[in-house]
């Protein structure tokens, strides 16, 4: 089976600084992928070169297009990579302000995408951003509200509909439940988990919390000082990990 | 006081303005950059339609100038009178006799020919501002055809009034390409957009300007259950009868009597001197105001 | 005969880094053969080895070196996303913890491993309700989240969840524990169907009738620690 994803050798230097480097791994389609580490690992980064927001100084990010088979994204023109970000790909922010539009109405934001990619029928564009909105468990009736007016949870659940209503085959995810209340934080888990499962989507979450990717990643990468220091299956990883830092990392999450 | 330059701008800026004014033509409806002069009136009082008519303008044109239908008002007076000054050239407020018509917020009733020019005042150009306030964000959706924002705002306009409320500035598809301004003309003036004049925009404080050559192709965006309508009010005009004009509505007492005029000055006085009457209308008088 | 699941070599120890890179071996030389339709008790005393031993052979745990084969994949070797398929589809875990998602209702908690492959919503529902009511999970409880269970219902969840999917082979972690003698005996009910069937089941058993009436041998991992000949 072709990799959905491949990443090869990527490296991002800021100066002499190392944002990350030798980077490489593949992502099939399913497959959730995760990235943990502490302030300043690198994972950032590293989701920011894949996502094609910042351009590294080495490696390739090959994608399984739909159309032309394996490309490498970061070779693409500009208007290919952003249509890519419209339709197969998905990006949800840590905040949700900075993947939606807050004046714009909750059915706006969920139909922008399908208007950009070409819908032309208003009651069509409507029901789809109904049926999205109900998906991510935000009541009907608020289809017509503005972001501004949500609560912090429910502009998140917003923000994933709004990246997956034209059905995306990859989604990247950046602290997806960064500043959430821990009881929305669940809520948020659980219904990304149902629709990773169900439309198969793969992943790649960076987080520094170990529960989420406990919860969601069947993969895991560490990563430390802009390197990948220990990577495999998330259970195993988590529970008999091999290298020291992970061993630190995961001796230092608190029980509750 | 030392004379003007002809139309008041020197000679070197109006080739720069000029060289704007064909790259608009030969690219209708992207809107062009161009170096826009301090004019002797302040910004939003039609610094970009002045400057494009002064660029355009020879002595032998026929020059006339409209605020919202009207060659009367204090602004389209005072322009007028500005390149009567700078220009010494003939002025008119009859719409067939013009070669360049300047105008704010109207489209002349009357049909324009081949031989004529219409030059817009422009507030605002860019039709994705209000959505979407970096400039360099909707340079690049212009650049990459990007424009699903644009039915976002229709969208919205739906969702919150049933209806496009758009009822002027209304956003059109330029040739199957650009999405433009056709700067504030109501939604009803969309139509003649593919006039056989060239239509000439200036924006002279966000300083673009930009064209359509006769016949362009232009599309007024909506969506396929909701298509463009063109409305106007209800009504006949008051003076002259006409059914097929854009109307200004007029309060003329206390009690909320209103009337409804043509907007357009011009296009009343020559159907009224053709002998048509309104409702409230009284016979056609020459010279009478 | 047909071995399910083999274990050749197997060795596992744990380095600390954090703590002087203290190296603590568990494991070495062990060996494991498990045909279809047989259920192995792993025995001996406790810290011996036996959960390690069965978190091996789920890919929970690395091993240090030796075979770990499952149908034809070695564990001990294979890629994270063929581990992946063969826990969904070959290979099913009954941990001693239910490690629960808030809100998640105990159907859906059942459901998910069907759910996980492919079968249809009502049909994977049904049997997940099925299982909880021959486990005596009391029906209102269905749709709560099981963690506000008592310690033998969520272990009864887990063992449900573990069995709603008819696995080549189990393994299975102190099944009996926490469960009074009806519940032990549905339990046993479900164990010997499954070795009608022909999986292959590797179990610890605190319980010694438990282990008597459904293990075919038991095997002592007391076998298998560092420092003894193979």
């Amino acid at each position: 089976m072709t990799p959905l994803l491949q990443v090869q050798d990527i490296a991002k230097f800021y100066g002499a600084r190392r944002g990350c480097e030798d980077v490489s791994f593949d992502l099939y389609p399913g497959e959730v992928m995760g990235i943990v580490g502490e302030s300043g690992s690198g994972k950032s980064t590293l989701l920011s070169c894949l996502a094609g927001y910042l351009p590294p100084d080495r490696g390739e990010v090959i994608f399984d297009t739909r159309a032309d088979g394996p490309r490498d994204t970061l070779s693409m023109s500009e208007p290919e990579r952003r249509m890519l970000m419209r339709t197969d790909w998905a990006f949800v922010h840590q905040h949700a302000r900075d993947g939606l539009r807050m004046g714009v109405s909750a059915g706006g934001n969920v139909g922008e995408r399908l208007m950009a990619v070409g819908a032309r029928h208003y009651g069509d564009i409507r029901d789809q951003a109904v049926d999205w909105l109900g998906r991510v468990e935000i009541a009907a009736d608020r289809v017509d509200d503005k972001p501004q007016a949500f609560s912090g949870g429910m502009q998140q659940r917003l923000q994933i509909a709004r990246n997956l209503v034209t059905g995306p085959r990859l989604v990247f995810m950046d602290e997806p439940t960064g500043g959430l209340d821990v009881s929305v934080q669940a809520r948020l888990l659980d219904l990304l988990r149902g629709l990773v499962r169900e439309m198969g989507l793969s992943a790649i979450i960076v987080t520094h919390d170990l529960a989420v990717v406990r919860l969601l990643a069947d993969r895991l990468m560490v990563m430390k000082d802009g390197r990948v220091v220990e990577d495999g299956l998330t259970d195993q990883v988590l529970d008999d990990p091999q290298h020291g830092y992970t061993q630190l990392l995961v001796s230092s999450v608190l029980q509750v | 006081m030392p004379d003007y330059n002809f139309a008041y701008l020197d000679e070197q800026t109006k080739r720069m303005i000029r060289r704007a004014i064909l790259k608009g033509l030969a690219i209708p409806g992207y809107q062009v950059p161009f170096a826009s002069r301090e004019m002797p009136m302040p910004y939003g009082w039609g610094t970009g339609g002045v400057q494009v008519s002064a660029a355009c303008l020879n002595p032998d044109d026929t020059f006339k100038v409209i605020d919202q239908g009207a060659d009367d008002t204090t602004n389209a007076v005072s322009i007028r009178k500005f390149f009567e000054n700078t220009a010494q050239v003939a002025t008119t407020e009859e719409t067939a006799r013009a070669s360049l018509i300047q105008t704010r917020h109207r489209i002349p009733e009357a049909a324009l020919s081949e031989d004529q020019i219409l030059v817009y005042q422009v507030p605002i150009p860019e039709p994705l501002r209000f959505l979407e306030p970096s400039e360099v964000e909707t340079r690049k959706m212009h650049s990459l055809e990007e424009y699903g924002l644009m039915h976002v705002k229709l969208y919205e306009d739906i969702s919150q009034h049933g209806a496009i409320a758009t009822a002027y500035a209304y956003p059109v598809k330029v040739e199957g390409r650009y999405v433009m301004d056709p700067s504030p003309i109501p939604k009803f003036d969309n139509p003649k957009l593919g006039m056989a004049a060239i239509q000439l925009f200036g924006a002279g404080r966000e300083q673009r300007i930009y064209a359509l050559p006769p016949f362009t192709r232009v599309v007024s965006l909506d969506f396929e259950d909701h298509p463009f309508e063109p409305s106007k009010a209800d009504h006949d005009c008051d003076l002259c009868g006409a059914s097929d004009s854009y109307l200004d509505e007029v309060i003329v007492d206390d009690a909320g009597g209103r009337m409804f005029v043509c907007s357009d000055t011009d296009y009343c006085r020559s159907r009224r001197a053709a002998g048509h009457v309104g409702a409230q209308g009284a016979p056609y008088e020459e010279g009478a105001a | 005969m047909d071995a399910m699941i083999e274990i050749e070599g197997l060795g596992k120890s744990f380095t600390l880094h954090n703590q002087g890179g203290a190296v603590i071996p568990v494991m070495a030389g062990a060996h494991l053969l498990v045909a279809r339709g047989e259920c192995v008790a792993l025995t001996g005393t406790s810290g011996a080895g036996k959960s390690t031993l069965m978190r091996m052979i789920y890919g929970n745990y690395r091993a240090s070196s030796g075979r770990i084969m499952v149908g034809e994949t070695d564990i001990a070797r294979a890629a994270p996303r063929e581990i992946i398929a063969l826990r969904r589809e070959v290979l099913g875990y009954v941990s001693q913890f239910l490690r629960v998602v808030p809100r998640v209702p105990t159907r859906e908690v059942v459901a998910e491993p069907l759910l996980t492959l492919g079968v249809e919503r009502p049909e994977a529902i049904a049997r997940a309700e099925a299982l909880l009511a021959r486990l005596n999970i009391p029906q209102a409880l269905w749709s709560l989240s099981p963690t506000t269970f008592s310690g033998g219902e969520q272990q009864r969840v887990n063992i449900a969840r573990g069995f709603a999917h008819a696995f080549p082979a189990l393994l299975l972690d102190e099944p009996t524990a926490s469960l009074d003698a009806a519940n032990r005996e549905v339990v046993m009910g479900l164990i010997e169907e499954a070795k009608a069937r022909g999986a292959a089941i590797i179990g610890i058993f605190h319980d010694e009738a438990a282990r008597a009436r459904v293990c075919d041998r038991e095997v002592d991992v007391g076998a298998f620690a560092p420092g003894r000949a193979a």
